[in-house]
């Protein structure tokens, strides 16, 4: 076990846990914060996406010890960004959740996107989310919000 | 008269392709009459030796599945295509969203298998080593992708060698982790050591390439 500080959604934060265990595990067990999703372990899925240093990132394969001083964002503070608070209102204006598992991180993914490049076409889109799965198939709807947001960020 | 003045350069014929030959065996170190091959060629075939030896190792798969002809990257011993969608990208680190330090940290993460060094990305593709059927390019083509600056970054023969020496996601080759299941990746066929060393005599040699 060992101590580590963390700046969780701009908050100072403070978990003993083990060197590897991965962040996805800290952030749903150790902080309570089960937004963020666990849906393959292996970074296959997308669900677990979170941003560290602005950077989407699968959370269930960093473990702890790899993250040093760099911030971390979840679904549950990506709200209070411009752009998150953007992409949020885009996702109810389209109506894309289904199930919604995968959603926290298909968000997380669509905001990393947009902060990178406010204008993607529609093959920008389909290579930054290629690798956020959803069993419900909302893809086209992904889209259409990402694209509406997209819009609202003129 | 025209007749022998065409015949007698004819003549000569015989004894200048003789002379060719001779200069040309000469060239190549061959021993004739009992002339002993030359330092220079010993050189010259010694580093062609060395060559094949880094070839072994930029042609293995913790190498060369960052050097594809493709828009993506490769993973494991077949080096089959890199999961989650993974493409190169711009500047050969993925896009945003999907970058390669999506997952790839500054080092190895063996409790999630997944490996990792400092600033992970893909070779550009004016460092390919393999075609678009990801089948290893021929020896020849890579030396001369190698030697060539106008593909290689700039690098002269003494930046090379720094590059093999010093460069993280090279050294990453040798201590590339352990895969999702425990088990450590298979490292090149040379140790670091020896590719060096082979890297340093191909060098001295003039940066021979194969034809």
């Amino acid at each position: 076990m060992a101590t580590y500080q963390l700046t969780v959604n701009g908050q100072h934060k403070q978990v003993d846990v083990d060197p590897s265990t991965p962040l996805l595990w800290v952030l749903r067990e150790e902080l309570k914060m089960t937004g963020t999703k666990y849906g393959c372990g292996i970074s296959v899925c997308g669900a677990c996406t979170v941003h560290v240093d602005g950077v989407a990132t699968r959370s269930c394969v960093v473990p702890i010890s790899l993250l040093s001083d760099r911030p971390i964002v979840t679904i549950e503070g990506i709200g209070s960004d411009p752009v998150g608070r953007v992409v949020q209102d885009s996702w109810v204006d389209k109506d894309v959740v289904q199930c919604g598992y995968c959603q926290s991180g298909q968000i997380m993914n669509a905001v990393a996107l947009l902060k990178a490049n406010p204008k993607p076409t529609n093959v920008d889109i389909e290579e930054s989310m290629g690798g956020n799965l959803c069993r419900c198939a909302t893809y086209v709807r992904i889209r259409e919000a990402i694209k509406r947001a997209s819009q609202q960020l003129k | 008269m025209l007749a022998n003045q065409r015949l007698l350069p004819l003549g000569f014929v015989p004894l200048l392709i003789g002379s060719l030959i001779w200069i040309g065996l000469s060239a190549r170190g061959v021993e004739i009459r009992g002339t002993k091959t030359s330092t220079a060629d010993t050189r010259i075939e010694d580093g062609l030796v060395a060559w094949e030896r880094i070839y072994s190792v930029l042609t293995s798969p913790r190498c060369i599945n960052c050097h594809t002809a493709t828009n993506h990257p490769q993973q494991g011993d077949d080096r089959h295509r890199h999961f989650a969608n993974v493409i190169r990208g711009p500047q050969g680190k993925g896009v945003p969203g999907l970058s390669c330090i999506s997952c790839h940290q500054s080092a190895n993460a063996d409790s999630t298998g997944v490996p990792g060094g400092r600033n992970w990305h893909l070779a550009p593709l004016s460092m390919r080593w393999q075609d678009q059927n990801d089948q290893p390019l021929p020896s020849a083509v890579v030396c001369r992708s190698l030697i060539d600056r106008a593909k290689n970054g700039g690098l002269d023969g003494q930046a090379l060698l720094k590059h093999h020496e010093e460069e993280p996601l090279v050294l990453w080759a040798w201590n590339p982790g352990r895969r999702l299941d425990g088990t450590m990746r298979t490292l090149p066929p040379l140790t670091h050591d020896d590719f060096v060393a082979a890297t340093r005599q191909w060098i001295n040699a003039g940066m021979p390439c194969p034809r």
